[in-house]
């Protein structure tokens, strides 16, 4: 698989490694009164789409950088990369 | 009709006329007292013992495709009981005791070859981890052996006990691990259900639940709506997609895992060898191909193939350890979809909603699970309650910080 990297352009998805659901990036408030089943659902379940999935990809052995990768599970076409930080900010995140 | 080594002689002589289909292939019921969604190894087994142990018969086993065309005919056939948890070890022992004596209790052929299995040790921390492993085995009833290097070599000198990374020191031994034949085992199962009166409804998909007030009344399928006092899915690959149709969410991501074959050989391999440290595995099938495979493709997927890269990553590990491989062509490969756990164990549990039950998450090790998971599923399914050596396997355990994390890796399923 090719994926093509926002800022770099299109590298091997091997120089990346998988970290999973890019629902990982909206981690739960700790000091909210729910915490511990909030934490419980974003640790422990997903989804698991068959089709379209947004997930994170670290470019480990490049430029060391998060990004989110829409992809198809089924046909592991990929649709749309991002850098994670612009998906993370575009929800209101500073950082 | 039973088998026999004398009916065998007597189809020869007289142009095997006699042999008749080994199961029914009826039209589903109006309804049933259990539906169990999934004709693979796990559903067929659970309908086997729930006729069997329980005297429950009046039982449907609804496959979308044809049974054992999923994961039960796609492994690498490795059966043992070589866990190292409270949680898994007595599980995976009952299983392996089962298989001992399955052949003659389902009447069928399943080719259970116990001819050992080898985990391979090359660091002193490795073989800690493995007399630690060997003890707990011991403990609960399985057998295990720890061999130094010389011991390795006297079984398989060809392996390359030289390498500079990872030199061979040793391995442990589970003499009473081997291979079973996995189409037979989904297909002993099917004709033992069969002929106990269990209708196996092939090319009938389960497309959705019907739920009312919190209790399952039975499942939507490509045949019409088919009612049901209990229902229990058992598909594998496929959980998070059919438990969705319920409204669940699990703690299962879906992966793929590739499996290879060579040309045939002499006998060269007359056991299991696993390179851990290498990611891979291998054993030579009664037809001499070498079976083997590796890692995950590490990403979620369900393709039923794999990708380049992995093929390339389990030849490197193949021909570290086997350089003799390197003459070896390689005939086919393929892959199976998986359900992998946030834990890399199972589960075998009742859902909140009332009359439905659930049975799946059993990562790549799930082929040698089959008789005990069928055994404790079906437990369940008849009592209400969970079979003892499958306590564990609950739905809520990681909301309870009750994990069964062999291999201590967190919540990443691609890591297990
Ligand atoms: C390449 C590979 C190698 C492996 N090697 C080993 C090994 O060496 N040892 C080991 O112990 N384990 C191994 N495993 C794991 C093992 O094969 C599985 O964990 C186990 O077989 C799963 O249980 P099952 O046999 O019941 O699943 P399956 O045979 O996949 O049965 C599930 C069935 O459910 C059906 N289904 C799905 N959705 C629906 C629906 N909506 N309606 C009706 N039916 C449906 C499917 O068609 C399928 O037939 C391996 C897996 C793979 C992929």
């Amino acid at each position: 698989m090719i994926i093509n990297h926002p800022i770099l352009g299109p590298r091997d998805a091997q120089e990346f490694t998988y970290l999973g659901d890019a629902s990982l990036i909206d981690r739960p408030d700790w000091q909210a009164e729910d915490a511990a089943d909030q934490f419980h659902d974003y640790l422990y379940l997903r989804d698991n789409p068959a089709g379209e999935h947004r997930e994170l990809w670290f470019h480990e052995q490049g430029d060391r950088s998060w990004l989110v990768v829409t992809r198809n599970t089924v046909t592991h076409e990929i649709l749309t990369v991002e850098l994670a930080r612009d998906v993370a900010r575009a929800r209101g995140r500073s950082k | 009709m039973r088998y026999s080594g004398l009916k065998v002689i007597k189809e020869a002589l007289t142009g095997h006329k006699g042999w008749r289909p080994a199961w029914r292939d009826p039209e589903p019921k109006k309804s049933y007292d259990v539906v169990i969604i999934g004709g693979g190894g796990h559903g067929l087994a659970t309908a086997y013992y729930l006729a069997k142990n329980h005297g429950v018969t009046n039982v449907a086993v609804i496959e979308k495709g044809w049974i054992g065309g999923g994961n039960v005919g796609r492994n690498t056939t490795i059966i043992r009981s070589n866990y190292l948890l409270d949680g898994n070890e007595p599980f995976y022992e009952l299983s392996l005791k089962l298989w001992e004596g399955l052949e003659q209790d389902f009447n069928y052929n399943a080719m259970v070859s116990q001819r050992g299995i080898l985990n391979l040790v090359h660091t002193d921390a490795q073989r800690d981890a493995a007399r630690r492993r060997g003890n707990a085995m011991i403990l609960n009833g399985s057998d295990a052996e720890l061999l130094d290097a010389e011991g390795v070599r006297a079984m398989y000198p060809f392996l390359n006990f030289n390498d500079a990374r990872f030199p061979i020191k040793g391995g442990l031994l589970h003499r009473r691990g081997g291979t079973v034949r996995h189409d037979a085992v989904a297909w002993g199962y099917a004709r033992g259900a069969d002929l106990r009166g269990v209708d196996i409804i092939q090319n009938c998909e389960v497309t959705g639940f019907r739920i009312e007030n919190g209790k399952c009344l039975g499942v939507e399928t490509s045949k019409g709506f088919i009612g049901a006092n209990k229902v229990a899915s058992c598909v594998a690959g496929s959980s998070s997609r059919v438990m969705e149709k319920a409204g669940m969410r699990l703690p299962i991501e879906s992966h793929v895992l590739q499996a290879f074959v060579s040309e045939g050989l002499k006998p060269v391999l007359d056991g299991v060898v696993t390179f851990g440290a290498g990611h891979f595995y291998v054993s030579q099938s009664d037809k001499g191909g070498l079976v083997f495979g590796g890692d995950l493709d590490m990403y979620n997927s369900y393709a039923q193939r794999g990708n380049l890269p992995v093929v390339e990553d389990v030849m490197e590990g193949g021909m570290a350890l086997m350089p003799m491989l390197g003459r070896v062509r390689m005939l086919r490969s393929w892959g199976g979809i998986m359900d992998m756990s946030m834990d890399g164990s199972p589960f075998i549990d009742k859902t909140h909603i009332d009359g439905l039950y659930f049975n799946g998450g059993w990562c790549y090790g799930g082929f040698k699970a089959t008789p005990a998971s069928g055994w404790c599923y079906a437990h369940l399914l008849a009592t209400d309650t969970p079979h003892k050596v499958a306590a564990a396997y609950r739905l809520d355990r990681f909301r309870r910080g009750c994990m069964i994390d062999e291999k201590g890796q967190g919540a990443q399923p691609n890591l297990h």
